[in-house]
């Protein structure tokens, strides 16, 4: 039976200096890099494939599967590009993962670029994040200088550069090739799939883009064997991962589990609902099973297992792990206009369902978060959302509905009784951690 | 101050840094903001002239991501979160107390030029909320109080950390580092904070690890 936490990523967070080589190296670390570079190319995508590793960006797909698809027969070079754009709401595991332990997604990009064989990749980190970037490339300095970088790594004649590029502030560009349009230094929108980043991504050419926590996971499992991260999660969701707590709980934070695990379990060890500034007790209303795009949960989801199958089935996406937690003080209506607030300012521009839907989205939400408007408006939503979902270039579109309609699913009343009162029958200042009062 | 040869020289270093040199567009504008305090039409200019664009193809990618800045920025640029997380935890009262104290509405500078104040979305440190960024450092679990207190003090002068870094730069200096030129402050401020650690901290008090490898 596997112990309830697994940290294997967060192991080495609270180590003095962890942050540095001889910290990481202290741990073992790159002695997987050694390992990989005496296997072939091909046996180290095997070994991830056997795995199970699946994207840790929100999608799933398989990563080892991503690798094999890049044809090596194809006379461009091919890429490895690291999608470190953390911005999706409520998600917050890469960062903290690069703050403390950069060297552990530089020895997975190493690994990984051998595996496709690239000999140029890239971490594309959000440019919001300063000391994340200070880390980055502090760790990518000292990799070079240590002979982990640059020609002839470890004497394998394997060369590698890795390039740390910090973004400039848009959430389209956490999309895959909204990425490598930004990379390529245009506006952040997606393209037309196919071709697939694997036959023409950056520079048209064969390119893997993975997750940070993806990459990341990859010298584990060189290190410990396919058989190792296969035994751990569901039968399906193999692995481990990081599940990020926020919000209403006592204890916030990165936990790292094994995939399957439950909410209830996550809260039960994060000490629960957070009380009120008072003392007051407070209830679970709603949350996210994987950041704001995942279809909302309530408390009848408590035991759902947080891996990919269990979470789709019960009407959510695994997502990121995102699990932001709101009590009954929280309005699910203005939670739910914030976020789409965020998908319209968000939105790129380059499809008009998206364009011009998310604009309409909260014309709509924000009449009825003020009482005004008619219980028709609850169906024009949902027909807007319906000429959104599918229909839009990429993800965003999709994502920008699944708060509204698993809130209008769940809490249907609490949006009418908004138009009863005329207005918002929750008081905002109930849900803050202080009882301060605005000015 | 002016885009000068030193500059030319930087962006042109920033340009080489890629296989295409185009990809080197979006730390290069954060480089011209860094000199310039903004991207400004001389900026925009001596990018096209490095990478052999139009000025229009620039400025089409200048105006596109939300941390370029056509007017000039303060010393401090003062992010609030209000995403829907923060903002429910405080973050949107943190923002009307700025605001309010500092008679700004969002994205204008004070008249001292010390702080520009705006809202931004999610930063991804939502087990810190309610969260405020300073020049893109994070100041961590804030109230309304302690952010009056942070701005008061960058207004003052008095030294101040960020709560996982290091002492608060100008967002010039920042805007540098962004363009890939690295102040040497990475050894500054922890590993982590304590909600980065709370799984960790519970494994350990439990003895709860991965199994043992191959």
């Amino acid at each position: 039976m596997t112990d309830t936490l697994t940290p294997v990523l967060t192991a080495n967070w609270a180590d003095d200096r962890s942050w540095t080589l001889p910290s990481y190296a202290a741990r073992g670390g790159y002695a997987a890099l050694d390992k990989a570079l005496g296997m072939a190319p091909d046996e180290v995508i095997t070994a991830v494939k056997d795995a199970g590793l699946r994207g840790r960006g929100g999608a799933g797909f398989p990563t080892g599967m991503k690798w094999s698809f890049i044809p090596q027969d194809n006379p461009n070079p091919k890429y490895l590009v690291v999608n470190a754009d953390e911005s999706e709401p409520g998600t917050c595991k890469d960062i903290p993962l690069m703050m403390a332990s950069p060297h552990t997604l530089v020895e997975g990009v190493i690994i990984s670029s051998y595996a496709i064989r690239a000999k140029v990749a890239f971490i594309y980190v959000r440019g919001e994040v300063l000391h994340v970037i200070r880390r980055l490339q502090a760790a990518v300095a000292e990799a070079y200088a240590a002979g982990h970088l640059g020609q002839n790594i470890h004497g394998s004649g394997y060369d590698l550069d890795l390039v740390v590029h910090a973004g400039a502030g848009a959430y389209i560009c956490g999309e895959e090739t909204a990425l490598l349009d930004s990379l390529e230094g245009r506006r952040g929108q997606p393209r037309l799939r196919p071709p697939f980043p694997a036959v023409e991504g950056l520079y048209a050419s064969p390119t893997v883009i993975n997750n940070a926590e993806s990459i990341a996971s990859v010298p584990s499992i060189i290190a410990n064997g396919p058989g190792w991260f296969a035994g751990m999660g569901t039968e399906k969701s193999n692995g481990f991962g990081i599940f990020s707590l926020s919000g209403h709980v006592t204890r916030p934070g990165q936990y790292e589990a094994p995939l399957g695990i439950t909410l209830r379990q996550l809260l039960d060890l994060a000490g629960g609902v957070r009380e009120a500034p008072n003392g007051q007790a407070r209830e679970l209303k709603f949350w996210t099973p994987g950041g704001s795009s995942t279809p909302l949960f309530t408390a009848e989801h408590l035991d759902v297992p947080l891996d990919f199958e269990s979470v789709g089935a019960a009407g959510s996406m695994l997502g990121t792990r995102a699990l932001q937690i709101f009590d009954e003080t929280v309005c699910v209506v203005r939670a739910v206009l914030r976020w789409t607030e965020f998908y319209k300012h968000e939105s790129c521009g380059k499809c008009t369902p998206c364009r011009e839907g998310t604009w309409w989205l909260v014309q709509v939400l924000a009449r009825l978060e003020a009482g005004q408007g008619s219980a028709e408006d609850l169906d024009l939503l949902l027909d807007q959302c319906d000429n959104i979902l599918g229909r839009s270039f990429c993800a965003l579109g999709d994502g920008a509905t699944s708060p509204i309609t698993s809130s209008i699913k769940y809490f249907r009343d609490e949006y009418l009784a908004h138009l009863e009162q005329g207005g918002c029958p929750f008081d905002p200042a109930k849900s803050t951690l202080f009882e301060e009062v605005p000015a | 101050m002016s885009i000068d040869q030193s500059t030319y020289d930087e962006l042109r270093e920033i340009a080489a840094r890629y296989p295409q040199a185009r990809s080197g567009l979006l730390p290069m504008l954060h480089l011209v903001q860094s000199v310039e305090g903004r991207v400004t039409p001389e900026g925009i200019q001596a990018c096209a002239d490095v990478l052999g664009l139009t000025e229009a193809e620039v400025s089409g990618v200048a105006t596109f991501y939300t941390m370029y800045k056509r007017r000039p920025v303060g010393d401090y640029l003062v992010g609030v979160c209000t995403n829907t997380l923060c903002a429910v935890m405080g973050g949107d009262a943190i923002f009307e107390r700025l605001k309010d104290h500092l008679d700004v509405g969002n994205d204008e500078t004070t008249a001292d030029g010390k702080i520009t104040l705006e809202h931004v979305e999610c930063n991804a440190a939502c087990d810190y909320a309610p969260v405020v960024m300073v020049n893109w450092e994070f100041v961590d679990n804030q109230t309304p109080s302690s952010a009056v207190e942070l701005v008061d003090d960058l207004r003052n002068g008095v030294e101040r950390h960020s709560t996982r870094g290091p002492r608060l730069c100008t967002w010039r200096q920042a805007e540098r580092v962004l363009a890939g030129f690295n102040d040497g402050l990475a050894d500054e401020g922890p590993s982590a904070g304590a909600p980065s650690l709370a799984g960790l901290t519970i494994a350990n008090e439990n003895d709860w690890k991965a199994p043992s490898g191959d």
